[in-house]
């Protein structure tokens, strides 16, 4: 590593740890942002030398980048972003601190991918999914669908491991061969892990024409544009990996989701060399990640709690979370998004029959939304207001992003 | 109404759906069925023909790419056309709304609109992002309208076309005036969605469609508190 980098190294490791002793959150971003700042390609120093793997898209990638951690844990030490910090300034953190390790997992924001691509050249880059999240300032999910693409057809040599159910992510991972500019696609692992949420794909990004779905089949009507064949897909409670054979997954994280993104991170393990007989066992250690899924007892209540954060998160929180009564949390801050809209895109009719709670900045939105819903509920001030609504016994928290991190705090910054 | 029931179309979810659009499908029809009218509600896709008998059409927000087709494909089918020259309800939201008049922008391309409303739509200085708040036309006797806006378009109005409200928050068409309406067609920018945030909107859609001058009124105490809560949030962020 050049001097500069070194330096720069150094310095980022030291001002993370400064503003953890200060209190300010885990350090991942300021830590990052001084060391880029001395050397703007330290993230390419850092990332020179080992084999990398990038994980993005709308929703799971904290989650999937945790599995995949722990797969590619199997061949030897792996460096990664595990507190959800998925920008440059994040990567160059996690790497600093992790010092020199011969493999990196990383989450990436689904807007950074082109630039991260650039500057780690990772071996693999996992396609998860694409979806509508805080309109107010992310792109339209066909923009995003078109930069990853026109990133990846300059990276012919990454292996892309992608979501064979969203035909955004499709049309992403298969850009057409350019013979001009002898540019071939990139080669492609499909995995198969279910998709709840339909909305941002009716209108196909190759020619406009609807796609048309049956069963887990899904195909444009009027391009050749259509599901590929999955190598990897989830079956009972296991993974069916591409060989056929069968693995049983024995997960502490709840939910189909989650074996959904189990699949994946054997997917993308396997892109190093793991063999999933070997990596299933270390799926199982994961127990919760950066505070999502993670069980807290308070006053005779079992609290666990669910992040989501736009509606494909939401149908996927109602999927993971038992039937008990629930206290449903939203605020509308910068990181969430300003726009509450999107309640209306999500269906809160499975919560009909269990005791509903309402709570944070923006209550009174879901309050309409509810009563839409005909799904009765309970507004209360605070979340303490909340534990002592509830009987004791289990208590499910779905709050998104900031309404998540203030319940988090409270419970003392559970890990 | 056109029918035994109350119809509403919801025109093209499968284009126009960016913003929460499901949730003005969703009040008008809860809010038609708790006065005790039986609603039907169709979503219409981009691939289907429009009916041309119902009663309240809803087209909602859409980025560019969709808006243009939307916009092709309702002046090729022209049921949205024929139902408004039979007296339907038109309820318009942003990419919505500026379909409705003469041309807008999508694309950094002039498109051409479906003429149902005396207006055209071109590009602003600044994209438009946050709470919008107005004094509505006195002559509709609304209470104040308050949304969220998210566009990058100016809207002009014509002679024939009266501005929905006056702007005390936000930019709406031009910083000065917000949305339009002529007749039973109404446009807005706002969402929220924009029939959540103001039921009696919701309502004066429904008389225009059902004929009924007085409609029961309803328990709205969550919606109340909604919009004296979203009052007072432009309120605080107005003060210097």
């Amino acid at each position: 590593m050049p001097l500069r980098a070194k330096v720069a190294s150094s310095v980022s490791r030291t001002a993370a740890a400064l503003s953890r002793a200060a209190g300010r959150g885990d350090g991942s971003v300021i830590g990052g942002w001084i060391g880029l700042k001395i050397d703007p390609d330290l993230l390419a120093h850092l990332a020179a030398g080992r084999a990398i793997a990038l994980i993005s898209g709308t929703n799971g990638k904290t989650t999937t980048t945790r599995l995949t951690t722990a797969a590619v844990g199997v061949l030897g030490k792996v460096a990664t972003n595990s507190f959800g910090a998925n920008m440059p300034t994040g990567h160059t953190s996690a790497l600093a601190k992790a010092g020199s390790t011969p493999y990196a997992v990383l989450e990436v924001d689904e807007h950074y991918l082109a630039q991260v691509l650039e500057s780690t050249e990772p071996h693999v880059v996992a396609l998860l999914n694409l979806s509508r999240d805080q309109l107010d300032r992310a792109k339209e999910v066909a923009m995003m669908a078109q930069l990853w693409r026109a990133a990846l057809v300059k990276h012919s040599d990454v292996r892309v491991v992608a979501n064979a159910d969203d035909p955004m992510v499709v049309w992403a991972a298969t850009p057409p061969p350019n013979h001009d500019h002898r540019i071939t696609p990139p080669h492609v692992t499909w995995f198969s892990a279910g998709q709840r949420w339909h909305d941002d794909s009716w209108v196909c990004p190759e020619c406009g024409s609807t796609i048309a779905r049956e069963g887990d089949q899904w195909w444009c009507t009027g391009c050749p544009l259509r599901r590929p064949e999955p190598h990897w897909t989830v079956e009972d409670d296991g993974v069916i990996d591409p060989t056929g054979a069968w693995h049983k997954v024995k997960l502490q994280l709840p939910g189909k989701v989650n074996l959904g993104n189990a699949a994946t991170a054997l997917a993308v393990a396997a892109e190093f060399g793991v063999r999933p007989v070997d990596a299933v066992l270390k799926l199982s250690s994961v127990t919760s990640v950066a505070g999502r899924y993670a069980q807290v007892e308070r006053d005779g209540r079992l609290i666990r709690l669910l992040l989501a954060k736009n509606p494909a998160s939401w149908l996927e929180a109602f999927d993971m979370a038992d039937e008990a009564p629930t206290l449903l949390s939203i605020n509308a801050r910068d990181p969430d998004g300003l726009d509450t809209s999107w309640l209306f895109d999500v269906d809160f009719s499975p919560l009909r029959g269990r005791q509903v709670l309402i709570t944070g900045d923006r209550a009174y939105d879901l309050a309409v939304r509810l009563d839409v819903n005909d799904v009765p509920f309970q507004h209360v001030r605070t979340f303490a207001e909340a534990v002592r609504a509830a009987p004791p016994g289990r208590l499910e928290v779905i709050a998104n992003y900031t309404a998540f991190q203030d319940i988090r705090a409270e419970l003392d910054r559970v890990l | 109404m056109s029918s035994e029931s109350l119809r509403i179309v919801w025109v093209y979810p499968d284009l126009l759906s960016t913003y929460g659009d499901r949730g003005n499908a969703l009040i008008l029809a809860s809010r038609a069925q708790r006065r005790g009218f039986p609603v039907e509600v169709l979503e219409v896709r981009s691939d289907q023909p429009l009916p041309a008998t119902a009663d309240i059409y809803l087209i909602g927000g859409g980025e560019d790419g969709p808006q243009a087709l939307g916009a092709q494909r309702l002046i090729a089918d022209g049921g949205l056309h024929r139902a408004v020259a039979q007296g339907s309800v038109v309820f318009g939201v942003c990419a919505g709304y500026q379909l409705l008049g003469s041309s807008f922008f999508a694309k950094g391309t002039k498109c051409a609109g479906l003429e149902l409303l005396d207006l055209s739509s071109d590009r602003g200085p600044t994209r438009a992002v946050g709470e919008l708040a107005g004094d509505i036309d006195p002559r509709l006797g609304l209470p104040p309208l308050t949304g969220f806006e998210n566009h990058g378009g100016r809207t002009h109005l014509g002679p024939e076309a009266a501005p929905l409200a006056r702007v005390t928050a936000g930019v709406g068409n031009d910083g000065a005036t917000e949305g339009a309406w002529r007749g039973k067609l109404l446009g807005t920018y706002s969402h929220g969605p924009a029939l959540a945030r103001n039921p009696a909107l919701a309502d004066l859609l429904l008389r225009w469609a059902t004929g009924v001058h007085q409609l029961p009124p309803l328990d709205d105490t969550w919606s109340d508190r909604l919009r004296a809560e979203r009052r007072a949030a432009v309120a605080a962020a107005a003060r210097p």
